[in-house]
């Protein structure tokens, strides 16, 4: 989703896509040009609501004169740049790093990478059965929600919706390097020790299902979670005069999680604990 | 922000160590205990906040005293710089000379890379281990490349204290690291710098002639050898004046990348934005690479006057000089020149009597190739983690802290004397019309003497090797460092120029000229790269924090296999290391595979 924001017009500029005239607003990246067109570039440290980290590399493209492809999430057009989204070399990258994301780490509950993966014809087995993996167990040390980490592709969103780009809180960082890299708080104790206030802004843009609320996390594992049966209701916070909007995800008459629409000029898709994750007096029934 | 420090507290130690770097804290939101004023007054934001530059700096403090990083002290720290711990944590972990485990005051890095490794480093190594043993108090850790290639194998103990004391063993044997490790203070000294310049003292050299020559903790020596009368003639030509010789003269960057000098110089000092900064990248820790340490040990004041210069042409006052943390003799050099030449007038708020300010920093690495990345440098400097930024902007336009940036390397910078004392005609006549100038060779392996070579561009891979006496039965040779490549015995008519290399389908990278005889099995060389590059990667973007481990597993399959039965891991090798190349964010992802591509393809590894 593109938000379109009322400021000063700012001036078009031209580029080739894919060997087609494309005009855009002056600071628009590539992504943003792509999406104007119609065109499907797989994305996912990409976030609406965040600077992406051009970290995951699924995005690249060809632009002539480069030498290295180019994230498409992240590199603004230029006048007169000409880019390719679907040649060959593009392609082949993006296959391989499906395949070592997928041969690492858990995508079961990443949306759309299953059909990406088939789509670029990647094969995350053929790097063998010893290939290393990350092996996290899912921590589960408070009511709220859970870090999954054996998930956790590091798209850097959750530290930065935790930190400077909205609830500035930073709570969580990077520790370690190279493949030891991984999500922690402070001194990689329990959340319940950490700087955390359970704002579940970073669950909000976590990409993979790796930050998940509890209720969730508990009904996958009954294998109750159903989302073809949940409804879901955008309403408005009853907390304080904020005035939040709140998504209720409801299945069997249950709330089972919140998220807000990031469209919404008041939440951005962020909320607080309240909004978030209060909703049990709700379903209380006596 | 919303700071959350736990319970954990500083020992008297770890808090004695932070104060003796950021002063003692002044109210009781820094760590003091509490005043009847903190009730009705609160310190901190943004001024606290502008100080998280002292992050790596404070971390050092205390791992230099206490030996590792407690959640005490970190948390002390953090709340001394208004850092959030997370954050500082993340940062923590990042090094690989600090640790948030306990361990022993004492830490004996031995080198187990590449000319270390083909002089006996497993077995130095094994027979260091069983005679410590258990309960020895020292740590042995194996490193990366201690830049000490010359004199391989290499061990450096640290030990933690007030003051901390380092010792080298090089050329190491089980004994002498032993004694290193347990008394570094009684351990023998290094052997001068110009033990490590073969031609020492011969009357040609341009970048070396000082080296072994000048005492190098004596200014007045550096005068009377010619020193300073490069910055007065910078001076005399004006900052414009100074960055069209360097342009003239032909000069690329020596750091790898061999990007034009004068460029980057004209590009930073035409920035309107200010201030503009100064770096001087000293991290040197390709494997293979020791040239900027026998420069900063042998000749430091050149460093400092060189840095000046840059600094005036490009209108910085503030130069930082990062410098990688396993070189202390290095570092101890530099910063006593630093401190002589301000103490002179010749750094401080009038150099020279010019009227120009200008004053330089040391910071000091602690264990990351990638913090020579450029963008990945200015990050450490800033007190985040050494994850390169993706470019554009480039740094002449946001660098450090956001500003206009100009950075080099050592050696590029030390070429900047002779430019502007003969003048780049003079200079640009020396090497070949492309790559112009002398430069600095690092030869080891198999070689009679190792060390730095200086000659003019243009001489071949074969005069090299020559001049440093090459055994025989030599198997390959690898240019350029870990991210360079090798090349076959019978190349050595190979042009050592950028535009040479370049033709014959290489790279002269950081100058390194690594010489293996057939003794060295190859496939283990191979995967010692791979091991490198993995622990190396910073972990930032997946076709390199993931691709460099399914590069060093396929090696590991084929260590023992050739032919057909190799041929499925060397096709999966090529595919992955192809996306590495193009889709890392970095240099580092981007030239991961070179080495290995190189031995597959030039030497016909696993045929
Ligand atoms: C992974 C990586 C490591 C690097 N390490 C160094 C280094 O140790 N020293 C250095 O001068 N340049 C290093 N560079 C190159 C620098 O990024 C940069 O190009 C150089 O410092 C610029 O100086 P120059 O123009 O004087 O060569 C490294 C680059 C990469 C990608
Ligand atoms: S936990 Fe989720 S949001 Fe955070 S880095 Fe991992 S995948 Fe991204
Ligand atoms: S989510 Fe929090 S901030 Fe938003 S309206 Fe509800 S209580 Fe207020
Ligand atoms: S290429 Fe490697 S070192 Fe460079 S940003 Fe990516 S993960 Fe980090
Ligand atoms: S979506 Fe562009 S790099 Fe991740
Ligand atoms: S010091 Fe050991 S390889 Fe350089």
């Amino acid at each position: 989703m593109t938000v379109t924001p009322l400021g000063i017009p700012r001036r078009l500029l031209e580029f080739t896509l894919d060997g087609q005239e494309a005009r855009v607003p002056e600071g628009s990246t590539i992504l943003d040009a792509c999406r104007a067109a119609g065109k499907d570039i797989p994305t996912l440290c990409e976030g609406d609501t965040l600077t992406p980290k051009n970290a995951c590399r699924v995005c690249v493209v060809e632009v002539e004169g480069a030498r290295t492809l180019v994230p498409a999430c992240s590199r603004k057009a230029e006048p007169g740049m000409e880019v390719r989204t679907d040649t060959e070399r593009a392609r082949h990258s993006r296959k391989i790093v499906l395949e070592l994301l997928a041969s690492s780490v858990d995508l079961s509950t990443t949306p759309k990478v299953a059909a990406w993966i088939k789509e670029y014809e990647a094969k995350p087995d053929r790097f063998g059965p010893d290939a290393a993996r990350l092996n996290e167990e899912p921590r589960v040390d408070n009511d709220l929600y859970v870090r999954d980490y054996d998930k956790c592709i590091l798209c850097y969103k959750c530290v930065d919706a935790c930190g400077d780009q909205w609830q500035n809180t930073f709570a969580i960082s990077v520790v370690g390097r190279g493949f030891d890299a991984r999500i922690a708080v402070e001194h990689d104790g329990p959340l319940t020790d950490s700087a955390c206030v359970y704002c579940g802004n970073c669950i909000e843009v976590c990409p993979t299902g790796a930050l998940s609320f509890k209720s969730e996390f508990d009904m996958r594992a009954a294998g109750t979670w159903d989302e073809s049966a949940q409804t879901e209701t955008t309403t408005v916070c009853a907390y304080c005069g904020v005035g939040c909007n709140l998504t209720l995800h409801v299945q069997d008459n249950e709330i089972v999680k919140v998220t807000s629409p990031h469209d919404n000029p008041v939440t951005h898709g962020n909320l607080c604990i309240k909004g978030r994750f209060g909703y049990q007096h709700v379903q209380n029934r006596g | 922000m919303d700071l959350h420090f736990g319970d954990s507290k500083p020992t008297d130690d770890e808090r004695a160590a932070v104060d003796a770097l950021l002063g003692p804290p002044e109210s009781s939101w820094e760590g003091a205990d509490r005043s009847d004023a903190d009730l009705r007054w609160a310190r901190g934001g943004r001024a606290a906040r502008d100080r998280r530059d002292l992050l790596l700096p404070g971390l050092h403090a205390i791992n230099d005293r206490i030996g590792w990083i407690s959640e005490g002290a970190l948390d002390y720290l953090c709340r001394r710089l208004t850092v959030p711990p997370a954050e500082a944590y993340g940062v923590a972990t990042f090094y690989a000379m600090f640790s948030v485990k306990p361990r022993p005051a004492t830490v004996l890095h031995v080198c187990t890379d590449l000319a270390c490794a083909a002089a006996g480093a497993a077995e130095l190594c094994a027979g260091i281990e069983s005679r410590l043993g258990l309960g020895s108090g020292v740590h042995v850790e194996r490193s990366p490349c201690l830049g000490l290639c010359e004199r391989a194998p290499a061990a450096l103990a640290i030990k933690a204290g007030d003051p901390v004391r380092t010792a080298v063993s090089a050329p190491a044997t089980v004994h002498e690291a032993v004694l290193a490790a347990s008394a570094p203070d009684s351990a023998p000294g290094e052997p001068p710098a110009a033990m490590a310049v073969p031609q020492a003292g011969q009357g040609d050299l341009v970048l070396l002639q000082r080296v072994g020559v000048v005492d190098p903790a004596g200014l007045d020596d550096y005068r009377a050898h010619g020193g300073y009368t490069a910055l007065r003639r910078a001076f005399e030509l004006g900052p414009a004046g100074v960055i069209r010789e360097v342009t003239d003269s032909g000069l690329v960057g020596r750091g790898g990348a061999a990007f034009p000098t004068g460029r980057k110089w004209q590009a930073t000092a035409s920035q309107p934005d200010h201030p503009h900064y100064l770096v001087c990248n000293a991290d040197e820790s390709e494997p293979g690479t020791f040239k900027d340490r026998v420069l900063m040990e042998g000749d430091p004041y050149a460093l400092v006057e060189a840095m000046t210069i840059a600094a005036y042409a490009t209108g910085a006052h503030r130069g930082y000089l990062y410098l990688r943390g396993e070189y202390p003799r290095a570092i101890h050099r530099v910063q006593h020149a630093i401190d002589q030449a301000r103490a002179r007038g010749l750094l401080g708020d009038d150099v020279l009597g010019q009227g120009y300010a200008f004053d330089i920093e040391i910071r000091r690495g602690a264990g990351a190739y990638i913090c020579g990345e450029e963008t990945a440098l200015f990050n450490s400097i800033e007190g985040y983690r050494g994850e390169p930024r993706s470019k554009p902007p480039f740094p002449v336009e946001k660098g450090l802290f956001g500003k206009p940036t100009v950075e080099n390397n050592v050696e590029t910078l030390v070429n900047v004397l002779p430019i502007l004392t003969m003048g780049a005609p003079a200079y640009a006549a020396i090497g070949t019309g492309r790559s112009t100038g002398p430069k600095l060779f690092c030869v080891s392996g198999s070689v009679d003497r190792p060390g730095i070579y200086e000659l003019p561009f243009g001489a071949t891979l074969g005069e090299v090797l020559q001049l440093a006496g090459v055994r025989p039965g030599l198997r390959a040779v690898l240019l350029g460092g870990a991210a360079g490549g090798f090349v076959r015995p019978d190349e050595t008519d190979i042009p050592l120029t950028f535009e040479g290399t370049r033709e014959a389908g290489t790279t002269l990278g950081s100058g390194v000229v690594m010489a293996f005889d057939d003794t060295v099995p190859l496939p283990r060389l191979l995967l010692r790269i791979a091991e490198f590059f993995r622990d190396e990667s910073c972990g930032q973007c997946v076709p390199c924090r993931v691709g460099t481990v399914r590069q060093e597993e396929a090696l590991h399959r084929i260590a023992e296999r050739t032919g057909a039965a190799a041929a499925d891991d060397i096709a999966l090798l090529r595919e992955v290391g192809r996306a590495m190349r193009d889709a890392s964010i970095c240099g580092l992802g981007q030239t991961a595979w070179n080495a290995v591509e190189s031995a597959i393809d030039r030497l016909g590894a696993y045929e």
